[in-house]
């Protein structure tokens, strides 16, 4: 379901690109979109289900800064190839893991867990250590030099 | 090395705000009026859950608002996390340098954890292929100057979990209580997370 950019609608092209930041905090964002892009509210409401049934997006809401409401940390995990996909179950299974992934690397399970607090964050890391039966390397971010434009989409139908 | 390093940025948030976030936290409600809808779970005002939600992003917690794409799924198939073993004094200088690529979705310094882990600055870089990715590195390389920095790519192979954060609040008992088997695999290994 790899779909380029310019397989969408332009509407779906707009919705994508032109949203992913400073979305207006009134009552009605949607009607507002519906209003700057020249469309009915309804077309707006379904579009945005649309692309997120179809896993394009997968929400519309905030990102929330690393470190700042809850602790968060990059952990990263050698597991034997025969084990891994049994393993990122188990991570995956812990509802404060919120992205895992496997890259190619001896540490080859990358994941994020986010928590409460620095204790919280601490028995996760533990628990997952345990249930796993395998040693995790704890990354917390200590600084960030990114400045959050959202991901510039290269479209040909628009802007 | 505990994760008590980072608590000076995390911002004191109230059981009210707490809930907010946990009810946004994966996405609005695609309705006609979602703060209603969200405020109705938490039995306030449409409001109050708009005055809260500005608040957070004034103070920082929340960092973008608007909708969140998924880079697979719009052909960035190809992702990969570009690890640099950066001199400490030159970090933020070439964390700068590289987080202003438009390819280039996060730069964090992280902690060195020797003799295992030699990097200490990690970027993300998208494409939509492998080559590409490859390609874009090799760019950043020769404009921000990094020919005698040590790099690798580490590319994604598989996603088995992506969505928003949860942040809620949980009751543990505490470790000591907690039992532990030992087992034989725990004597050849070296925990990196407690000391």
């Amino acid at each position: 379901m790899s779909d380029s950019i310019n397989n969408f609608s332009t509407l779906e092209q707009h919705l994508l690109n032109d949203y992913q930041r400073d979305m207006s905090l009134s009552a009605t964002p949607y009607a507002d979109m519906a209003k700057q892009l020249g469309v009915s509210e309804e077309k707006i409401l379904e579009s945005i289900n649309s692309l997120q049934d179809r896993g394009v997006i997968s929400r519309v809401g905030p990102v929330f800064r690393p470190n700042r409401i809850g602790v968060s940390t990059l952990a990263a995990m050698a597991i034997p190839e025969q084990d891994v996909e049994c393993v990122a179950r188990i991570i995956s299974a812990f509802p404060e893991v919120n992205h895992n992934y496997q890259r190619e690397h001896e540490y080859n399970l990358w994941f994020v867990v986010t928590a409460s607090s620095a204790e919280h964050l601490d028995i996760v890391l533990y628990e997952i250590e345990q249930h796993t039966e395998y040693p995790l390397m704890s990354l917390p971010m200590l600084d960030d030099y990114f400045i959050d434009l959202g991901f510039n989409l290269k479209m040909s139908a628009t802007k | 090395m505990s994760t008590t390093e980072l608590n000076e940025q995390v911002i004191h948030v109230s059981a009210e705000d707490r809930a907010l976030i946990k009810a946004v936290g994966h996405g609005l409600p695609v309705v006609s009026h979602p703060y209603a809808e969200i405020a109705k779970q938490l039995d306030t005002t449409e409001q109050d859950v708009i005055s809260r939600l500005q608040h957070l992003i004034d103070n920082g917690a929340i960092k973008r608002y608007g909708v969140v794409v998924r880079h697979k799924e719009l052909g960035y198939t190809a992702n990969g996390m570009v690890v640099w073993d950066v001199p400490d004094d030159r970090v933020e200088e070439l964390g700068m340098c590289i987080g202003k690529y438009s390819c280039v979705t996060l730069s964090y310094r992280r902690p060195r954890r020797l003799p295992d882990w030699s990097y200490n600055l990690f970027t993300m870089v998208h494409g939509s292929s492998r080559e590409e990715v490859t390609k874009k590195v090799a760019e950043i390389v020769e404009n921000c100057n990094l020919q005698n920095i040590e790099h690798t790519i580490l590319f994604s192979t598989r996603r088995f979990k992506q969505r928003g954060a949860s942040y809620t609040e949980k009751k543990y008992t505490p470790r000591e209580e907690t039992p532990v088997q030992t087992t034989a695999k725990d004597k050849s290994r070296r925990l990196h997370l407690v000391k």
